[in-house]
């Protein structure tokens, strides 16, 4: 709809936004906490550490990012590849200016676009504007070191972190429909994880091909990162990225293959139906006078909500009608 | 590409355009999240909750089926939830013979699928509201007004100002691109490989710009007196109607809500 010739990126990025409705209220108010917490921290080392100019910067750069989502390339059979820009932010400014401009990037989507919802907003910050960068970092600065800093390191370096962190993210939203109850865990952690190890070898592609412009244009900007992992304060940053990758690599085939552990617990718990069943043991008589079958109820629902749009288109109309009198008058 | 066709907002003077953007704000997050907290298979709730988003839609003077319409963009993530038709517990449906398995649909099954679905779209048409009705600067000031950090409210506001240029930029460059013949649709040109790496650049293209531009931007700020401090004008007070819609709106989601929990 609103890039009309992307259309099939705009479908396959979609899988990663996550909208309204396929968490449950639990599962997003803890993403919250979470992200609040992660952006907070982002935030307060932004205010320590960054030089003013780094206002505007962050905000040009989220829109930067913003349209660098549209870029895309034709795979087979009609499936492109296209960018996140997680890694790449991660990799040219550090991972907590990358924290907030992605966090801008996915907050102006779900606000002015409706990719990706509200209420889940929390969890879909955590995913691809928190795991996205810290593990892009982590496992970017592993690699550099392993290739004790040569130029192929940044690029085999990039092409591994762009693509860990779209797989990573990916994980972590199968592990959050699974715990919402939305979908299975053995069927959710596979499918996404299998579908975006794909995808992820587009996001890998294209950070190889940006650093590899960048290194022969603005190759100074390569040295954007702060300190390359020579700082102190940024080996926790590293070293939380890749335990985050890790304890998701080995958590992930033990939550699918449990399946049942995951469901269990989203059903005991109660995530979801506690709040449906629980009157009707502890009041087994409660009825509501003349609304005790759903589908009367559905039906008088149905002819309420009818009047009340009813009512208010009624309402419109007059007001225009009002409105265009008075016009008429003033004329 | 230009602003118009990428900006959400619909211009116009209907009563909720009018309402101020902090209570449609609040107003809409609580929609929301009274659809969130509506038990599975509570059809009646989910009636009425439709109802009242589309009546606002048709009070926003927007068209009918302006919201019904965009918010149909999510359909595809209902793949996600489309497993747990054959994996709850419950009476069969129908069922799907797949090679030598075979799916079975139960009730529970179909009931949590088509009450996630419903619950998506019903949300997704009050943020297309939300949208549709407000500036994206009065938005910024509703989250000055849930204590959003001031910084990221000044990122968010510089990149809504910016994004319609740097679309325009990533525009260019694919115009650029599919002038001489890398377009990815169609014959698209050479190797995935060569693909890819052609995209790459673009983005690391893209990148300096946008790594120029807000430098630009900055030494255009600095010779206009900025120190790092972004000032905003204190917040209008709220008039006695806002509030009262404000008052009234919570109260109504709130008494769905728990018709929704406690009936169902």
């Amino acid at each position: 709809m609103l890039f009309a010739p992307q259309s099939v990126p705009a479908l396959v990025g979609s899988q990663m936004h996550i909208p309204d409705g396929f968490l449950s209220v639990l599962v997003s108010l803890v993403f919250w906490l979470l992200s609040v917490i992660g952006v907070g921290v982002a935030l307060w080392r932004a205010g320590q550490e960054l030089d003013e100019r780094k206002v505007p910067l962050m905000g040009v750069l989220g829109a930067t990012i913003f349209a660098g989502q549209m870029l895309n390339f034709a795979v087979a059979g009609g499936t492109s590849g296209h960018l996140m820009g997680a890694a790449i932010a991660a990799i040219l400014l550090g991972p907590w200016p990358a924290v907030l401009v992605m966090t801008s990037v996915v907050s102006i989507q779900a606000l002015l676009f409706q990719d990706g919802g509200l209420l889940v907003l929390g969890a879909n910050i955590f995913n691809m504007a928190i795991v996205g960068p810290f593990v892009a970092y982590g496992v970017y600065h592993t690699v550099l070191k392993l290739a004790r800093e040569k130029p192929w390191g940044t690029f085999l370096g990039g092409f591994v972190a762009a693509w860990t962190s779209i797989v990573v993210a990916a994980l972590v939203v199968a592990l959050q429909l699974a715990f919402s109850g939305t979908s299975p865990a053995n069927v959710s952690i596979p499918a996404m994880g299998l579908i975006h190890m794909l995808i992820g070898l587009g996001e890998g592609l294209i950070t190889v091909g940006a650093l590899a412009f960048l290194s022969a244009t603005r190759r100074d900007l390569l040295g954007l990162a702060p300190g390359r992992t020579s700082r102190r304060k940024d080996r926790f940053v590293w070293l939380g990225g890749l335990l985050i990758a890790i304890a998701l690599a080995v958590l992930s085939p033990l939550a699918s293959g449990h399946p049942d552990g995951l469901e269990w617990v989203a059903e005991e718990k109660g995530f979801l139906d506690a709040a449906q069943d629980a009157p009707y043991e502890i009041i087994p008589d409660y009825v509501f006078p003349g609304l005790s079958n759903v589908q009367f109820a559905t039906i008088v629902a149905g002819i309420v909500g009818t009047l009340i749009v009813f009512g208010v288109a009624l309402g419109v109309a007059y007001l225009r009608r009002q409105r265009r009198t008075s016009t008429a008058y003033e004329a | 590409m230009h602003f118009h066709f990428l900006d959400t907002y619909r211009p116009g003077e209907s009563v909720l355009h009018a309402l101020d953007s902090r209570v449609k704000f609040i107003l809409t997050v609580a929609f929301i999240l009274a659809v969130a907290l509506t038990p599975t298979g509570a059809w009646p709730v989910y009636v009425l909750l439709l109802a009242l988003v589309v009546a606002a839609v048709v009070a926003a003077e927007l068209g009918v089926t302006y919201a019904l319409k965009r918010a149909l963009v999510a359909l595809p993530f209902a793949l996600a939830a489309l497993p747990s038709l054959f994996t709850l517990p419950g009476t069969g449906l129908f069922s799907l013979p797949i090679g030598p398995w075979t799916l079975t649909a139960t009730q529970p099954g179909l009931q949590r699928l088509l009450s996630v679905m419903l619950k998506s779209w019903i949300s997704m048409q009050a943020a297309v509201l939300l949208t549709a009705t407000t500036q994206f600067p009065d938005l910024l000031v509703a989250m000055r007004s849930i204590r959003v950090p001031r910084l990221l409210v000044a990122i968010f506001g510089l990149m809504w100002r910016y994004l319609f240029v740097l679309v325009d930029e990533a525009i260019r460059l694919m115009r650029a691109r599919d002038a001489r013949s890398g377009s990815p649709t169609g014959r698209g040109g050479r190797t995935a490989w060569w693909r890819a790496r052609v995209t790459g650049g673009m983005a690391g293209n893209l990148f300096l710009r946008g790594y120029e531009r807000g430098e630009r931007i900055y030494a255009a700020m600095a010779a206009r007196g900025y120190d790092g401090e972004v000032r905003t004008f204190p917040l209008p007070p709220l008039d006695t109607v806002q509030v009262l819609v404000l008052i009234g709106g919570l109260f109504s989601l709130g008494v769905l809500t728990l018709l929704g929990i406690w009936v169902w």
